[in-house]
């Protein structure tokens, strides 16, 4: 291993250094300052004589006569089924006075891509007992599937409930609990989100079956872009060596999406869209893709991703960059939160791409893809006539108008707002929603099988809540 | 990727500098585009520019741990696929490398760097029927045998572009591999069932013709306003989740293509399973084969290496223009085209080119060209008939059709889908925007349509667009005052049009019935409402109130026909029953 002391250029997060021997692109690099303490890094471009170096921690207090080594090979992960329990900060060493970690094997933390005839398509249903999710926006295993919410939102309620509440009915039932694990990676949060997650975790007992990785505000920013990748990797390595069913929690991806920006600038490259790097669809892709399942493999990552918008803006890079690799989005909305209903999710824009193999007869009930496909239908023209409400006023509206008003305000009250602690069965679930669509005339459920119907929808006007009774 | 080119290494380099997907080496010469390995891994990649002594590299494989000072092959020849039987019923990368083969290669789920595998298989057998006999005179192109590729799928062995032609003097019958001589000429050439075509040239082809039949997509919004020809180009923008590889795939499934060649460029490694776990088990509607006898497929997802996924697209539409020579009409799915254009721009940003509009190469606008204007209906020199249609899915960030990529494929294709998040939203699917969308082929279809389904065809088609338009026009009077505060006529027309949405372009491409829908069905239901709004308009001036009209029991089954298997008789139940419903209110 040669050590140098020809550091060049120092630039941000970025150390320039003069080389006489071949030094491997993205090969680790320990620099040394005067006082001893010792900084990592990575190579970001190696050419003959000399190599660019992003360092993780900051820069301060390089110069030119720090020593730089390179320790000849890339960023390693040391993993074994004893990191579960522990916490690590955001470069992967333990923070929380245990014992040392032993590791069963080192990983590269670029992870290899799975390759698509090796992968399993995902439909294990998973029950967050949340009937925004579950009934309209179901969560499989193996999912990737982001929280696009804003600043000061509850997101992180949200992405505790799930963590909570998940569970696979089916293995329930016939008693072979699987093997359940969480890979929590914090990017940027404050202490006090990171409070409210351990506190959590404390209390349920999850920590003891979870893997807590934190980078907070106030560590380096670059450090952001490998605490993810260190996580997914042992989210890897307990999934599909050891074989459990891995939850991943991420956040904040908005974060870690700053930090790439920060990188790039500091490079000098030529900026994509407001200024984040043109490659940040591919970086990201190799975050989120490594959520899956793999033939003749039991475990599995499912990914929930948390990003704040800013503004509140979709079309913001972060969320679209986001939206077009993942498998779906749930979106927690402003409006919502502010009504009181919780969890707030805006139904109409999120997704779960993964919902219709996961559903049906067999995983859910035989019911569920017609009666979600009439309740998003249901709430998007009673969504719709909100406006002209406010515009002409109720009388003005038909009695067909009028009733599809009544199951939006039902949908938003009696659905989605049920707080953070209940937790409902996907039969919950769906009862609710045939109460709710009894509402509205049989000849208006054009999307809901006849026999789903003759079975489900009430006749009576007897359990109606009292806000249903309109006029 | 070309197995046979490995071995002819001729010119050794060594790499100078490392930077992602760019590397670049000293001491090479090289041409450009031709195919290099790279480092002590041998990593697989192209040369993108020469410069002096030094040359650019992009690699198509992960350059972790590669240094300077590791050397640099040339193969001699510029990036190519294996053309033969066997590439149906595949699954390729980027650079056509079988996944299955790499799977067992590997012997690992991940997929790992510095392994090669030949296109096809070069040592199964084929059972290969001559078709010319000694003595006959074949010129490139010319077809001289037949293999059975699949069980739907015979495959056209011909003499390579290239070959000069002349007489056979030898024609086998019997089982061979790839690289095994079937037929000999007098001049020397032998012909085997294995060639290589350069990806980045299009291969000779005979006269480009105006197409006119129409790619028929079983999808009722397309095939009945807004059809593509067979040979024709169509775009397929939208942001994200509104519905572009569901449509994708839906054509890739029921379009009457001979072959598909699907290209996963930078997208979703599930979505490309999806497709391995489905195809096999659905049959071809138009052959009952299962599906996968007629399909190739190209899977460069969104983490495998950047510059594979450049190439992707090209190894695609080399294969789909293979097939065209044979006779056959081909469709090629690129899903998504703007993940490849991202690819040009990463790679030229790393050259530090001279950025364009948005960052993308001033030469964006001119690739996508090229790459459309490979498709195309075509009079092949061996006297068949074949075709490429095109299909490009576009993902404009933030869902904005202003940018590069949708803006410079819309100059090229003729053929416009326009995505839309609103309907997207509200589970209108597919989610294709009526007022935007647009189709130039349609009157060139039109003689297809009046032939293969009704005479009246294009005139109905106009009621429906003509209703469309009305309804939108009323919609924003509804948006201020409400739809009661409108005349009786009009109510009934937005009535009316809510059923052409609701019944008619709504299709439902999870639902075992519905997921197809043949030109026939897809007529059947326009003239059903258009039957409702004539007995409608017919009770009106009559005099019945337009409620009682509106409120018919029949009406609302329009919306059951998608999903009725049998449906004739179904239809003509509910017309009677439409016409009985309102002419007894007023006879
Ligand atoms: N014709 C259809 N029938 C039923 N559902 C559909 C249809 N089209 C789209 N969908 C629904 O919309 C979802 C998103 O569609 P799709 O994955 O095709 O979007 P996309 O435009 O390709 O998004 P991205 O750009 O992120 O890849 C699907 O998972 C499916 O639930
Ligand atoms: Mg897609």
């Amino acid at each position: 291993m040669k050590e140098y002391q020809t550091i060049t250029e120092v630039s941000g997060p970025l150390v320039f250094v003069e080389t006489d021997e071949p030094v491997g692109y993205d090969e680790i690099v320990e620099i040394e300052t005067g006082d001893g303490e010792i900084r990592r890094g990575q190579v970001l471009e190696s050419t003959s004589d000399h190599v660019a170096i992003q360092v993780f921690e900051s820069t301060q207090g390089i110069d030119r006569e720090c020593s730089v080594r390179f320790l000849g090979e890339t960023m390693k992960m040391p993993v074994t089924e004893d990191l579960l329990g522990r916490v690590l900060d955001g470069t992967g060493q333990p923070i929380d006075d245990g014992p040392d970690i032993v590791p069963d094997e080192r990983q590269d933390i670029v992870g290899k891509a799975i390759n698509p005839v090796s992968r399993e398509y995902p439909r294990e249903f998973i029950q967050t007992g949340i009937s925004a999710i579950d009934g309209m926006n179901t969560l499989v295993r193996g999912q990737k599937l982001p929280l696009f919410s804003g600043s000061g939102l509850p997101h992180n309620e949200l992405a505790l409930q799930i963590a909570r509440q998940a569970e696979v009915p089916e293995e329930e039932e016939e008693g072979e609990e699987s093997e359940f694990a969480v890979v929590f990676a914090a990017m940027g949060i404050t202490a006090e989100e990171a409070n409210e997650f351990m506190d959590d975790f404390e209390r349920t007992g999850a920590l003891e079956r979870s893997v807590v990785f934190m980078n907070l505000a106030d560590d380096p920013a670059v450090e952001r872009t490998i605490t993810p990748r260190l996580a997914l990797t042992t989210a890897e390595y307990l999934a599909f060596e050891k074989g459990y069913h891995v939850l991943t929690i991420m956040t904040n991806m908005t974060n870690y999406c700053e930090a790439l920006r920060e990188i790039g600038a500091a490079r000098e490259e030529v900026p994509g869209r407001r200024g984040y790097p043109g490659y940040m669809y591919t970086d990201l892709a190799g975050l989120y893709e490594r959520a899956g399942r793999i033939e003749g493999v039991e475990g599995s990552i499912t990914q929930i991703p948390i990003l704040t918008m800013p503004s509140d803006d979709d079309t913001h890079p972060i969320p679209d960059l986001t939206g077009y690799i993942t498998e779906g989005q749930i979106y927690v909305n402003r409006d919502l939160n502010s009504q009181g209903v919780r969890p707030p999710i805006n139904v109409l824009p999120s997704l779960s791409r993964l919902m219709d193999e996961g559903i049906g007869e067999g995983l859910t009930r035989e019911d569920h893809g017609d009666v979600s496909d009439q309740m998003f239908a249901a709430y998007a023209e009673g969504e719709d006539l909100r406006d002209l409400v406010n515009i002409v006023g109720r009388e003005a509206l038909s009695e067909r108008d009028n009733k599809y008003l009544d199951f939006a305000d039902r949908f938003e009250s009696e659905f989605v707002d049920q707080g953070y602690n209940t937790d409902r069965t996907i039969d919950q679930t769906l009862d609710i929603a045939w109460d709710l669509l009894s509402d509205l005339p049989k000849e208006e459920l054009n999307r809901i099988g006849e026999e789903y119907i003759e079975e489900n929808y009430g006749d009576e006007e007897t359990e109606t809540s009292p806000e249903a009774t309109a006029d | 990727m070309s197995q046979a080119t490995h071995s002819d290494v001729r010119e050794d380099g060594v790499i100078e500098s490392v930077s992602g997907p760019v590397v670049t080496a000293t001491g090479l010469s090289a041409r450009m585009n031709d195919v290099v390995y790279v480092g002590s891994e041998g990593l697989m990649g192209e040369i993108i520019e020469i410069e002096g002594d030094l040359t650019t590299i992009q690699v198509y494989e992960e350059t972790s741990d590669v240094a300077p000072g590791e050397p640099v092959e040339s193969t001699g020849a510029p990036l190519s696929v294996d053309l033969g039987p066997g590439i149906l019923d595949n699954i390729y990368d980027g650079v056509q490398r079988p996944l299955e083969g790499l799977e067992e290669k590997m012997d690992s789920a991940f997929l790992d760097r510095g392994v090669d595998a030949p296109g096809i298989d070069i040592e199964k057998t084929w059972e290969f029927t001559p078709t010319v006999e000694d003595g006959d005179e074949v010129a490139a192109g010319d077809i001289v045998g037949t293999v059975p590729e699949t069980e739907s799928i015979e495959h056209k062995v011909m003499v390579p572009p290239d070959y000069d032609g002349g007489e056979v003097v030898d024609a086998k019958k019997g089982n061979f591999t790839v690289d095994e001589t079937v037929v000999e000429l007098d001049n020397g050439e032998e012909i085997t069932m294995h060639q290589e075509w350069p990806v980045r040239q299009a291969r000779p082809a005979g006269d480009k013709e105006t197409p006119t039949d129409p790619l028929v997509t079983g999808q009722r919004i397309l095939d009945g306003l807004f059809p593509v020809a067979k040979g024709g180009t169509a775009a397929i923008p939208g942001p994200f989740g509104s519905g572009k590889t569901v449509t994708q795939h839906q054509l890739a499934k029921w379009a009457d293509a001979d072959i598909v060649v699907y290209v996963g460029c930078g997208e979703r490694g599930n979505e490309m399973t999806e497709v391995i776990e489905d195809f096999p088990e659905l049959d071809d509607p138009k052959t009952g084969k299962p599906l996968m006898s007629r399909t190739s497929l190209i899977a460069n997802t969104s983490n495998m290496p950047v510059a594979a996924r450049e190439s992707s697209v090209y190894t695609g539409i080399t294969i789909a223009e293979y097939y065209r020579d044979m006779g056959y009409d081909v469709a090629l799915m690129a899903d998504s085209t703007s993940r490849w254009a991202e690819a040009l721009r990463e790679i030229s940003s790393r050259l530090e080119e001279m950025p364009g509009e948005e960052g993308y190469p001033a030469y964006l606008g001119a690739r996508l060209s090229e790459f459309y204007e490979r498709a195309g209906y075509y009079q092949n020199s061996n006297g068949t008939e074949g075709s490429v249609t095109v299909v490009g899915a576009v993902s404009p960030p933030g869902g904005d059709f202003s940018e590069p990529v949708t803006q410079n494929t819309l100059r090229i294709v003729k053929t416009f889908w326009a995505l839309d998040a609103d309907l997207a939203e509200r589970r209108h699917f597919p989610a294709i925007n009526w007022d935007e969308s647009y189709s130039l082929y349609r009157d060139q279809l039109d003689p297809w349509f009046t032939d293969a389904v009704a005479d009246d065809w294009p005139e109905i088609r106009q009621w429906v667009i003509d209703t469309l338009d009305e309804e939108s026009e009323l919609q924003e009077i509804v948006q201020l005052v409400g739809q009661d505060a409108l005349p009786a006529d009009q109510q009934l027309t937005l009535e009316v049009a809510r059923y052409i949405r609701e019944a008619y372009l709504q299709q439902n491409a999870l639902h075992d019935v519905d997921t197809y829908c043949e030109p026939a069905k897809t007529y059947r239901m326009m003239e059903a409402i258009k039957t409702l709004n004539d007995e409608a308009f017919d009770a009106l001036d009559a005099g019945v109130p337009v409620d009682e009209i509106t409120d018919i029991d029949a009406a609302p089954r329009l919306n059951r026909i998608g999903t009725t298997e049998g449906y004739e008789a179904f239809i003509e139940e509910i017309e009677a029953d439409i016409a009985e419903e309102l002419r007894g209110m007023y006879q």
